[in-house]
């Protein structure tokens, strides 16, 4: 286990320093440096200020060690617009994407495994293909449009949830969120769904194709003829072999949940890290779009890392593998 | 009863002559929804081609807009008589024409991103299959690890580096797409390569180019259709997504996703009609585009033939 | 519809060991799975009895078949890689069975399973509770199976070839446990086998199906010595330890009709030395004495009153 997991490290550290290359020579080599941690309205003198910072007289590989010095104390420059630490922004942003992408999540497993199951026990029932028709149609929709047709139904004609905003927060072990509050609630229910929509029907396919497989096989007869109830049979036996690609595949899509949330975020004007990245970009605002860049690729090097460990101690079979490999 | 000593001359079989792309044809028709989904697929592309002429306005000729018209609402007429079917915009322009302006920009800047797209993930895969070693290990990590980041993200790093415009989100497009064409291209070309027939070609001491190009590109060919289909919708789908976003192409270049954006803020106020019929429009390629991509799979599938 | 068990029939008392003898795809796993209720739709017992100490258990309830299964009526599968789930602990699928049937406390259910698990020979049974499936081998895994058929003492186990997976001395060990434990619990056991030798080994009665018919019943002794049957001949003759060095193998020609395309009459005849216009109608079942019964229209032994 222990090696596995050193071996998970190394494989992560090499990916982040070629992403931190990647962005290195996105930044610094292809677009010009100087304007792109400077405001346009910025002086003379601050311009050569900022050209001695970034040490952009020395050779281009001191150049990088500077940016990752600078990464690495956390300094990835000011804000324009806000005038503040770029990385402080949006570490501050960060509880509100991942308080709505867990929600997401949530709403996806929630309603996607008993659908998904359903469909998958009563493949030809009207219900079951009603089911599967709606996650071929939720593959397709673009997210930002049904956002859009969330906040005309839901919002402007029936007027039952709000449209925009986080709503009340309450602290949470010290993390301001949402989901402790009524109000908070009430909020994040439409853009969690629209978030959720994809993986929704991701789950139905998985679930649905599980259960398929699974009622096959000899274990679930076995299961049946020691007397066990169907339900025992579906909700233990079954449930708990699905759940491994379940939980595997959703653990690797919490890092596209975080991305796509750049849309909801913009859509529900939710005051996210997603929201904050898109405003930089369309602000110009370069040291923001940097240390997001930074922080997110992090992120999803983290999670993949998370993923691929669980994933170890959910199926007994990759865990025996290890300890012998 | 027919015994295995039945000496009477077997009875003449119509020997069907049916030639692959025949037999492709039958197979990909046996599906009505296939069908249904290629016909609308089809009447899109006619318009996106035929839009300045079959379009009721030009929308973009500001001489034929008139600010009054703005917000009309669907079977509404404008002052000069003439009828907004799916309402207006609020620069008083019509909707259904500039839909079918948007259907347009977004499929071209699909097709062409997919084109360039396949053209350069195919190299990468042939030269990944057909090389091995360490060239095929170094194309495929890079495959690997952009696809292990979703494509939005992919977008959003390349745009917000090389800042906006529509060669810049062609270039983002073909970026997020590349990486799979490469992969299923060597996916498949590994198991060709290992066939008699190439082992033939290299015998006959034909060059490189030659035996990568004439014999094993046409048979990697099925799965890379399959794989495009799907890839010209997402395609669609991200533009779409990046235009509304503001991000993607510029106000010159009204896509469906810009037109919905346009909507966006009159929504609130229940003008659904700007964003809605756009969105429709969007759902329907992209919905039409995966029903033929679906049967496309299932004819083509390899493992299903063979 | 096709009738993949038509015409079946058999008892079994308490103590005794019956083997279902046949080719693969003669319908011994369908008629296994009869009695325990568990043919998969859209198949179904269309008519018929299965009487389970007085009771039917044709058209019982799923809840009291229910109760039936793992508590009266066991069953061992064939593939033992499958049978157990794979990412449940043994004791969790051990406990289930016994928990599903009794309301005892969890410390109870595993005293029974280790009890179980060391019934058949499980060394260190505390430790292998806590393992799951795949750290078991082959032959390991069908103990367990066994054992967890076992765990309510039922009056009768239904073995489906449970031993055709496994290496021969494996085979050999679990034979000599199952009939030991039949032995001294008085359960009645139905033996589901194409293997002719392990009948001879094990069972008291024997039932030879072809193509979903019983053709021939009768005690072991009395089929492997005298067989009247011309397919049970056949078999027979086609077991190489009961022939001698250097004669040629007999075997029985052609192979099993498709059960979609059965031949009028006895079914056997395409395949039988003996047929004649008379095997053109169903044969039917007669008495030949010693509690013998046989589906054919020329025995080789007891001709027909």
């Amino acid at each position: 286990m222990t090696v596995f997991i050193v071996r998970r490290l190394i494989q992560s550290a090499i990916v982040l320093f070629a992403m931190s290359l990647i962005v290195f020579i996105g930044v610094y080599a292809i677009g010009n440096p100087v304007e792109i941690f400077l405001s346009g309205d910025a002086d003379q003198a601050e311009r050569e200020r900022v050209i001695a910072t970034l040490g952009l007289d020395r050779p281009l590989w001191e150049q990088y060690w500077l940016f990752i010095e600078g990464a690495a104390r956390g300094d990835l420059g000011n804000s324009f617009v806000h005038n503040r630490p770029a990385l402080q922004l949006i570490i501050e942003r960060m509880p509100a994407t991942m308080e709505l992408a867990l929600a997401a999540m949530a709403l996806a497993i929630v309603f996607g495994i008993p659908l998904g199951m359903y469909a998958g026990f009563r493949p030809h029932s009207a219900l079951g293909r009603g089911i599967m028709a709606g996650s071929i149609l939720g593959f397709s929709l673009p997210t930002f449009w049904v956002g859009l047709m969330l906040i005309m139904i839901f919002a402007v004609e029936l007027g039952w949830l709000p449209s925009t905003g986080r709503g009340q927060t309450a602290n949470v072990f010290g993390i301001a969120t949402s989901l402790a509050t009524r109000d908070g609630l009430v909020h994040v229910l439409l853009p969690a769904f629209n978030l959720a929509l994809f993986k929704l029907s991701l789950v139905i396919r998985l679930a649905r194709a599980g259960v398929r497989e699974n009622m096959l096989m000899d274990y679930v007869k076995f299961a049946r003829a020691k007397g066990l109830s169907m339900r025992r049979v579906v909700f233990v036996h079954v449930l708990k072999n699905i759940l491994i690609p379940i939980v595997t595949v959703l653990g690797l899509e919490l890092g596209s949940v975080i991305a796509f949330s750049v849309v909801t975020e913009t859509i529900f004007a939710w005051p996210g890290m997603g929201k904050l990245i898109i405003d930089s970009i369309n602000h110009l605002d370069r040291p923001v779009i940097v240390a997001y860049l930074l922080v997110t690729v992090t992120l999803f090097i983290v999670i993949n890392l998370v993923v691929d460990v669980l994933y170890s101690v959910l199926d007994p079979r990759v865990r025996l593998a290890d300890v012998k490999g | 009863m027919a015994t295995a000593l039945d000496d009477r001359p077997a009875p003449a079989t119509p020997v069907a002559v049916q030639s692959p792309f025949r037999r492709f044809v039958v197979d990909f028709v046996a599906s009505p929804l296939a069908v249904f989904g290629f016909a609308v697929f089809m009447l899109i592309v006619f318009v996106a081609i035929a839009a300045p002429l079959i379009s009721p306005q030009n929308p973009y000729d500001l001489m034929q807009l008139d600010i009054l018209d703005g917000r009309v609402a669907p079977g509404g007429k404008s002052s000069a008589g003439y009828t907004f079917f799916l309402g207006s915009d609020s620069q008083g322009r019509d909707m259904l024409s500039g839909i079918f302006y948007g259907l347009r920009i977004s499929l071209g800047v699909g097709v062409m991103s997919a084109i360039v797209a396949v053209f350069i993930g195919m190299s990468a895969g042939l030269t990944a299959a057909y090389f091995g070693g360490r060239i095929d290990a170094l194309i495929m990590r890079i495959v690997d690890i952009q696809l292990s980041f979703p494509a939005i993200l992919v977008a959003l790093i390349l745009l917000a580096v090389l800042g906006q415009g529509t060669g810049k989100i062609i270039v983002a497009l073909v970026a997020v797409q590349w990486a799979y064409y490469a992969r299923t291209v060597r996916g498949t070309a590994l198991v060709e390569r290992r066939k008699e027939y190439i082992e033939a070609a290299s015998c006959l001491a034909l060059g490189h180019a030659r035996i990568v190009f004439r014999h094993l590109l046409p048979n990697c060919l099925p799965p890379l259709i399959v794989v495009g289909t799907v890839q010209v919708a997402h395609a669609i789908a991200l533009e779409a997504t990046l235009s509304f976003l503001g991000i993607g192409l510029p106000i010159t270049e009204p896509s469906l996703g810009l037109l919905i954006a346009n909507g966006f803020e009159y929504i609130l106020s229940g003008k659904y009609w700007i964003s809605f019929f756009p969105g429709l429009a969007l759902l329907l390629t992209i919905v039409s585009i995966n029903l033929v991509g679906d049967q496309l799979r299932d004819v083509l599938n390899p493992r299903l033939q063979r | 519809m096709l009738n993949a068990v038509n015409d079946v029939s058999f008892t079994v008392s308490a103590g005794e060991i019956l083997g279902l003898v046949g080719e693969s795809g003669s319908g011994k796993t369908v008629t296994g799975f009869s009695i325990m209720g568990l043919v998969d739709p859209p198949g179904r017992i269309a008519g018929g009895r299965i009487l389970f100490k007085g009771r039917d258990l044709v058209g019982l309830p799923e809840n009291e078949m229910r109760r039936l299964r793992g508590a009266r009526i066991a069953m061992i599968f064939q593939d033992p890689m499958m049978t157990l789930n794979p990412v449940l602990r043994i004791e969790t699928q051990m406990v289930e069975a016994v928990r599903a049937h009794a309301d005892v406390s969890a410390d109870e259910a595993l005293a029974r399973a280790r009890n179980a698990l060391g019934r058949v020979g499980i060394p260190s049974p505390d430790e292998r509770l806590k393992a799951y499936p795949h750290q078991f081998s082959g032959g390991m895994r069908q103990r367990v199976a066994i054992a967890t058929a076992l765990i309510n003492k039922p009056d009768l186990i239904i073995a489906d070839e449970p031993t055709t997976a496994l290496d021969v001395t494996i085979q050999g060990q679990i034979l000599f446990e199952v009939q030991k434990l039949c032995c001294e619990t008085g359960t009645a056991l139905i033996w589901i086998t194409h293997d002719l030798s392990v009948v001879a080994s094990l069972a008291d009665r024997v039932c030879v199906m072809y193509a979903g018919k019983i053709v021939e019943e009768g005690s072991v002794d009395a089929i492997l010595d005298r067989p009247a049957h011309p397919y049970t001949h056949g078999l027979i003759g086609s077991v190489p330890s009961r022939n001698h060095k250097g004669t040629p193998l007999a075997q029985i020609p052609g192979v099993m009709p498709s059960m979609l395309d059965l031949p009028g009459g006895c079914s056997f005849r395409p395949r039988c030395a003996r047929a004649d216009r008379a095997c053109e109608t169903p044969p039917g079942v007669d008495e030949i004495g010693d509690g013998r019964r046989v589906r054919c229209v020329h025995p080789l032994v007891g001709a027909p009153a």
